[in-house]
């Protein structure tokens, strides 16, 4: 087997995942300027109401169809997450709207733990073991192996990724959003319901974490209340590598971030002759986001940031 | 019957009396003009009327309703339109685009249609598209219709304000210096295009220094000094007032 082809499909499977994690902090921090750091949290919510809803079904009726199965979970996740994301934004984020930057941010914080520590109660603290919905089938490219679930992480998060930008670029909503992004005061000059859009912001963006959870969840088999943190820092590091508040940035970010972690775990330990084994792969996105942070904190396609941070 | 009606209005930031009893109304069709010394309140007027600023006390009625406590997209909706004395432009949309953000506040289509791009929601795109390249034509500026709005020249971009205005369908425009910073040429056109702009029923509120300008296109003026109306008659009448000579050119009256 090919290691570095199969290291590259590794990390565009992972990176897919960071890609669609990443879209929701720069959406927000593109509309608000805040970095919603809840927002790894609602992608383990998404996990966890999915697994759920699963094995309530699987429990009710065992032969249910695996697509029905996956269709029906996805849909209360995704609910259960937009939902979620609109109570946050109404109840902590937007009376703080024209305080100091540091408030919001703290807050942000505060809530994440809160919603780690309201998952643990209901879910425990066990890591969930995820039921084998799908059949195992593995495929060969390139030498190198990738399993179905892969495959399917890989389409979905790309049609995703497709559609909103297709919907940023190309729809009144999209239109509505990047006005608000520019200037909250003239959108709503203009008759822009700013304070829907940005709701709507923040819903689009949770709806999209919350798929990403699933498909966490899905690749790995497990789930676990703290899930959301290390996966949030990541994308987070993808939408910094991206340049924060650009939408291609986050998806090229978050493919970057997946192929650096993936390729340099698995070279790592023949590099270093053994001292340095795969599980430095976590060391690799904080190197990156602070090799970034210095050198070019815009961004790989940032421009704005310097206007508004 | 008045379109805008302000009685009495109050704006004190802190120690500040931004505005000091302020009260006018403009008709239909009348082209008002506002004018002033430099910080005299006329853009803190503008921000209380658009529903930026609630004024301290006093009540603007637009159309028959109290404009007081809504908010800015709402005041939008119901027809008051505004450019900006210190251009701002969605930089970096393009100038079709800007345009079609004036469309918001008189379609209909949600944020669900355009997620799934829906059959109503596609022709309402069409129309928003096509009505958005007609006001880029009537203020003039269709050749430029794709160009990022930073990248347009000055002039332009004040035409663009104008356009993305109109495309809100006002009974209300208001202008805040919309002749800053243009040549003699350009203002002879943006003059031309305010007089079109009333005789298609749209009534103007405007705020300019251009004395010229002013006392050629409005039907009356009024004048604002340490946040009070000092004066409102016709132009010829206005600049002949003590009062209004004493606010511009200081000194004591006589």
């Amino acid at each position: 087997m090919d290691i570095f082809a199969q290291q590259v499909i590794n990390g565009l499977v992972l990176g897919s995942v960071y890609a669609l994690v990443a879209l929701g902090y720069t959406m927000v921090y593109g509309i608000l300027g805040l970095i919603n750091f809840a927002h790894g949290e609602v992608v383990m919510i998404g996990a966890m109401i999915a697994l759920a809803v699963v094995s309530a079904l699987l429990a009710v009726s065992p032969d249910m169809s695996p697509f029905t199965l996956i269709l029906i979970a996805s849909a209360a996740a995704i609910l259960v997450c937009v939902f979620l994301a609109f109570l946050m934004e109404r109840l902590a984020y937007r009376p703080l709207r024209n305080a100091p930057r540091l408030a919001p941010l703290i807050t942000a914080i505060g809530i994440s733990i809160l919603l780690q520590n309201i998952a643990m109660i209901i879910w425990g603290r066990k890591y969930k073991m995820v039921p084998q919905i799908f059949p195992t089938e593995t495929h060969e490219i390139f030498g190198a192996s990738i399993t179905s679930v892969q495959l399917f992480i890989v389409a979905i998060s790309g049609v995703l990724m497709v559609g909103l930008l297709l919907v940023v670029h190309f729809t009144k909503l999209g239109r509505a959003m990047r006005a608000t992004s520019e200037s909250q005061r003239v959108a709503g000059l203009m008759g822009i319901n700013v304070n829907k859009i940005i709701s709507v912001t923040f819903m689009i963006g949770a709806a999209l974490g919350a798929v990403a959870g699933i498909l966490v969840a899905g690749n790995y088999s497990v789930a676990h209340y703290s899930m959301g943190f290390m996966l949030g820092l990541k994308a987070f590091t993808a939408a910094v590598l991206g340049g924060i508040g650009n939408l291609g940035g986050a998806v090229l970010g978050g493919l970057l971030l997946g192929l650096i972690e993936s390729i340099g775990a698995g070279y790592i330990g023949n590099l270093t002759g053994g001292f340095l084994g795969s599980n430095y792969q976590d060391v690799f996105a904080f190197v990156v986001l602070i090799v970034v942070l210095v050198f070019r904190p815009t961004g790989i396609m940032g421009e704005r940031v310097s206007e508004r941070a | 019957m008045a379109l805008l009606n302000l009685r009495e209005i109050n704006k004190k930031f802190g120690g500040i009396h931004a505005l000091n009893k302020v009260s006018l109304t403009i008709g239909g069709g009348e082209i008002y003009g506002l004018i002033g010394p430099n910080g005299a309140g006329k853009t803190t007027l503008f921000n209380v009327i658009t529903g930026v600023y609630l004024p301290s006390s006093g009540d603007v009625e637009f159309n028959g309703k109290s404009l007081i406590g809504r908010k800015p997209y709402q005041v939008a909706m119901m027809g008051i339109a505004r450019t900006f004395q210190n251009i701002r432009l969605f930089q970096n949309m393009t100038a079709l685009e800007n345009v079609m953000i004036g469309t918001h506040a008189k379609t209909s289509a949600g944020p669900l249609g355009a997620i799934f791009n829906t059959k109503s929601t596609r022709s309402e795109e069409r129309l928003i598209r096509s009505q958005s390249r007609d006001w880029l034509e009537y203020v003039g500026i269709s050749s430029q219709i794709d160009y990022l709005a930073k990248n347009l020249s000055y002039g332009d971009q004040r035409r663009l304000e104008i356009a993305r205005a109109l495309a809100t369908q006002p009974k209300l425009l208001a202008l805040d210096e919309p002749a800053a910073g243009m040549n003699a040429t350009e203002t002879d056109e943006l003059k031309l295009l305010i007089q079109r702009i009333r005789s298609d029923g749209v009534s103007i509120l405007l705020i300019e220094h251009d004395v010229k300008l002013i006392m050629n296109l409005c039907d009356r003026v009024a004048v604002l000094d340490y946040g009070q109306k000092i004066a409102e008659d016709i132009p010829s009448l206005v600049r002949q007032d003590p009062k209004v000579i004493q606010a511009y050119l200081g000194g004591d009256l006589p």
